[in-house]
C-alpha cells in the first residue's frame, strides 16, 4: 500500500522521515526500537509488584495479538489458546527444569513444538466454520490441558512443573531487581511478536487472508489458496501462544494444569473482543484488561466487603458481560472506539484549520 | 467380558444423557442457526435451582419440574433479550455471545453457589441389578436416566409431527419468510424453540448431576460431549442426536474403562475432527451437503 502512497506525495515526508514511513520493515523496526526504550523507561519508574504486572501483560500480548490476528484478518475463531499456551508452558518448563537448556533456546523450542501442535489444528480449522470450529477448539481446550495428570511422572500431575526463575545478569549491577529483568524479558517476547505480526499483516499473507475473510469463493476464483493460507494463521497464531506459554512459565516459574482452564480461553477471547478485533493495539488494551481487571475487581470486593465467592469469580462476570455488550452494541471493541474518537478529532482539527485559512 | 457388558450399559446410561443434551442443541440449531454454547452453564444454573429446593427439603419430582420451568423461562429470556439482538449478524457474534452467556452465568453461579462442587442426590438407588450373583453396572438411576430421555425424546416427536404447533416451529425453522407470509409468529417460534431447548437441557442436568456433581464447571464437558453427539447425528436432526448421543457414551465409557477417564475429552475431539474433516453432514443425517 505505502509505495504507491508516497510515490504519490513524493516531496511531502523528505529525507530518511520518508523512507521509514514508506516502508513497513523499516516503519516496524522504529516501533520495535522506540517501544523497547520505552518499556524499559517505564520499567525502571514502575515498582517491583507492577514490574509484574508488566511481565504478565508481556505474555498476555503475546498470545492476544497471534488471536486477534486469527479472528480479525482471517475471521477463524480459537478457544483453544489457552491450551496451546500450556504445550509451550510445558515446554519450557520441561527443556529448562529437566533438561537445563539455556532459556533462549527452550522458548524457540516451544514456539516450535506449539506451532507444530497447531499444524494438525490448524488443517483442521481451515476446513471449518464459525460454530463447527468454535466446537472444535472448545474440545481441544477441555481435553488437552488433564494430559499432564495423565503422565504424572514427566508432567507432574496436578502440582505441575517449577523451574528456577532467570536472574538478572551481572553486568545489569546487583541491585538490579528480578522482577524488572522477568519484565523486560516477556517484553521482548511481546515486542518479537508484535514486530512478526506487524509485517506479517502487512504481506502477502496479510491481504490474502483478508481477501480469504471476506469472501472465500472470489478469493480462490483469484488463485489464492484457502486451506494453505488460513492454515498458516491458525500456525503462527498457535506459535505466538506458545510463547506466551513459555514466558507465562518464566514468570511464574510454574506450569500446572490448573493454570490453563478453559476460562482462560474465555479471557483472552474476551480480551481480543473487547480490544478490538484485528488490531495490534486492541491486543494491548486486552493484555492489559486481562492484567488489570482481577486488581481492580479485588479492590471493589474488597471496599464493599463482598464475600471471596463473589470476589473471586468478578472477574469472569466482568468478562461475560463485556462479551455480550461488545457484540450487542460496539462489536470493534476499545480500539474500534479510539479510532472513531481520533477521527473525528483530526475532522475537527482539520475543519478550525481551514476556517482560519 | 463382565467388564464390557459393563461399559456398555454405563455407555448407553451416559450416553443417554448426552442425547439430552444434543437434543437441546439441536432444537436450537434448527430454530436459529446458532451453537448454543451457552447450553452447559444454562443447565448448570438450573441444576444448581433444584439443589436448593433439595436441601431446602421439597421432594426430587417438585425439584425436577422447578428445574424445568426455570430452565424454560431462562431459555425464553436468553432468546429475547440476548440472542434477538444478534440473529441477523454474522454467525462468530453469536457464538460470541453464547461464550460471553457461558463465562457470565458461570461466575454468577461461582458467586452465589461458591466453587466448591456439591452432591446431588439421585432419584432412585445407584446400586446395580445383580444379575446370575454378580453386581452389574447399571442402577435403577440408569433405568430411570434412559426412560426419561425416551420420554423427553417422544414428547418432542410429538410435538413437531403431531401437533399444529409443532408444524409451525417447523415452518418458522424451514422457511421463515414463507411461515411469517403464512401467519405464523416466527419470533414467538424461535422464542419456544429456545425455551424447550432449555427445559430438555435442565432435565439432562438433574439427570446427570449425581455422577458429575453440581458446581459451576461441572458441566463444562457435557456440553463439549453433547455437542460432538450433535455433530456425529448432523447437528440438524433430532434422532441423529439420540444415536449420536449413544455412539459417544459407548466410546467415551470404553475410554474411560479401558484406559483412563481423563483421556475421554481427548477422544470426544477426535471423534469429533473426524466426523467433520470425512462426513461433515454427520454419519445418520439424510441431508447431503452443507458447509461446514
Amino acid at each position: 500500500m505505502s509505495s504507491q502512497e508516497t510515490a504519490a506525495h513524493p516531496r511531502r515526508w523528505n529525507g530518511l522521515l520518508g523512507a521509514v514511513r514508506g516502508s513497513t520493515l523499516a516503519r516496524s523496526l522504529a516501533l520495535l526500537f522506540f517501544g523497547g526504550i520505552a518499556l524499559v523507561v517505564i520499567s525502571e519508574l514502575l515498582s517491583e509488584y507492577r514490574n509484574l504486572q508488566l511481565a504478565e501483560g508481556g505474555y498476555y500480548f503475546a498470545v492476544l495479538a497471534g488471536l486477534t490476528m486469527l479472528i480479525g484478518s482471517s475471521g477463524q475463531i480459537s478457544l483453544g489458546h489457552g491450551a496451546l499456551m500450556a504445550v509451550g508452558a510445558y515446554a519450557v518448563a520441561l527443556l529448562v527444569g529437566d533438561e537445563h537448556w539455556p532459556l533462549f533456546a527452550a522458548l524457540v523450542a516451544a514456539v516450535v513444538a506449539t506451532a507444530l501442535v497447531g499444524v494438525p489444528l490448524g488443517a483442521a480449522a481451515s476446513r471449518l466454520r464459525g460454530p463447527y470450529l468454535a466446537g472444535v477448539t472448545l474440545a481441544f481446550a477441555v481435553a488437552l490441558p488433564p494430559l499432564g495428570n495423565r503422565f504424572p511422572e514427566t508432567l507432574g500431575g496436578e502440582n505441575g512443573l517449577t523451574i528456577t526463575q532467570p536472574t538478572p545478569p551481572s553486568g545489569l549491577g546487583s541491585g538490579f531487581p528480578p522482577e524488572r529483568w522477568l519484565a523486560w524479558i516477556a517484553c521482548a517476547g511481546a515486542l518479537i511478536v508484535a514486530f512478526v505480526l506487524y509485517n506479517l499483516m502487512r504481506s502477502g499473507v496479510g491481504r490474502s487472508l483478508r481477501a480469504i475473510r471476506d469472501d472465500e469463493v472470489a478469493a480462490s476464483l483469484c488463485g489464492l489458496h484457502v486451506g494453505r493460507n488460513l492454515t498458516l494463521a491458525f500456525v503462527v497464531s498457535a506459535a505466538c501462544a506458545g510463547l506466551a506459554g513459555g514466558l507465562l512459565v518464566v514468570v511464574l516459574g510454574l506450569a500446572q494444569p490448573g493454570a490453563f482452564p478453559l476460562k482462560l480461553s474465555l479471557a483472552l477471547l474476551s480480551g481480543v473482543v473487547i480490544g478490538g478485533q484485528g488490531s495490534l493495539v486492541g491486543a494491548v488494551w486486552g493484555a492489559a484488561l486481562l492484567v488489570l481487571l482481577p486488581n481492580w475487581t479485588t479492590d471493589i470486593a474488597h471496599s464493599f466487603s463482598f464475600s471471596t465467592n463473589v470476589s473471586s469469580n468478578l472477574p469472569l462476570a466482568v468478562y461475560g458481560v463485556m462479551l455480550i455488550v461488545a457484540m450487542l452494541a460496539w462489536p470493534s471493541g476499545i480500539q474500534g472506539g479510539v479510532r472513531v474518537l481520533s477521527s473525528r478529532l483530526r475532522g475537527v482539527l482539520r475543519a478550525r484549520r481551514d476556517a482560519a485559512r | 467380558m463382565t467388564q464390557f457388558i459393563n461399559l456398555t450399559l454405563n455407555g448407553i446410561s451416559t450416553g443417554a444423557i448426552y442425547a439430552a443434551v444434543a437434543l437441546a442443541l439441536v432444537l436450537i440449531w434448527r430454530a436459529t442457526r446458532i451453537v448454543n454454547f451457552a447450553q452447559g452453564a444454562m443447565l448448570m444454573i438450573t441444576t444448581f435451582i433444584a439443589s436448593e429446593l433439595l436441601n431446602e427439603g421439597s421432594p426430587y419430582w417438585v425439584a425436577l419440574v422447578v428445574a424445568m420451568i426455570s430452565g424454560l423461562l431462562l431459555g425464553a429470556v436468553v432468546e429475547r433479550v440476548l440472542i434477538r439482538a444478534v440473529e441477523s449478524a454474522p454467525e462468530i457474534n453469536a457464538v460470541i455471545v453464547t461464550l460471553g452467556l457461558l463465562t457470565l452465568l458461570e461466575a454468577t453461579a461461582g458467586m452465589i453457589w461458591g466453587n466448591t462442587p456439591r452432591s446431588f442426590p439421585a432419584a432412585f438407588s445407584i446400586r446395580g441389578y445383580e444379575v446370575g450373583g454378580t453386581r452389574i453396572l447399571f442402577s435403577p438411576q440408569d433405568t430411570f436416566i434412559v426412560i426419561a430421555v425416551i420420554v423427553v425424546a417422544l414428547s418432542l416427536t410429538v410435538l413437531f409431527r403431531g401437533t399444529t404447533l409443532g408444524l409451525r416451529m417447523r415452518a418458522a425453522a424451514f422457511a421463515p419468510e414463507v411461515a411469517r407470509l403464512l401467519g405464523v409468529r416466527v419470533g414467538h417460534m424461535f422464542t419456544l424453540g429456545w425455551a424447550l431447548a432449555a427445559m430438555v437441557g435442565a432435565v439432562a442436568g438433574v439427570l446427570v448431576a449425581p455422577s458429575v456433581f453440581v458446581g459451576p464447571n461441572n458441566f463444562d464437558p457435557i456440553l463439549i460431549f453433547a455437542f460432538v453427539a450433535a455433530v456425529l447425528g448432523g447437528l440438524d436432526s433430532p434422532p441423529g442426536a439420540i444415536v449420536g448421543g449413544l455412539v459417544l457414551g459407548l466410546v467415551i465409557s470404553y475410554v474411560s474403562g479401558y484406559e483412563e477417564a481423563s483421556l475421554a475429552p481427548l477422544a470426544a475431539l477426535a471423534l469429533l475432527v473426524v466426523t467433520l474433516m470425512f462426513r461433515p453432514q454427520g454419519l445418520f443425517s439424510a441431508s447431503s451437503e452443507r458447509k461446514v
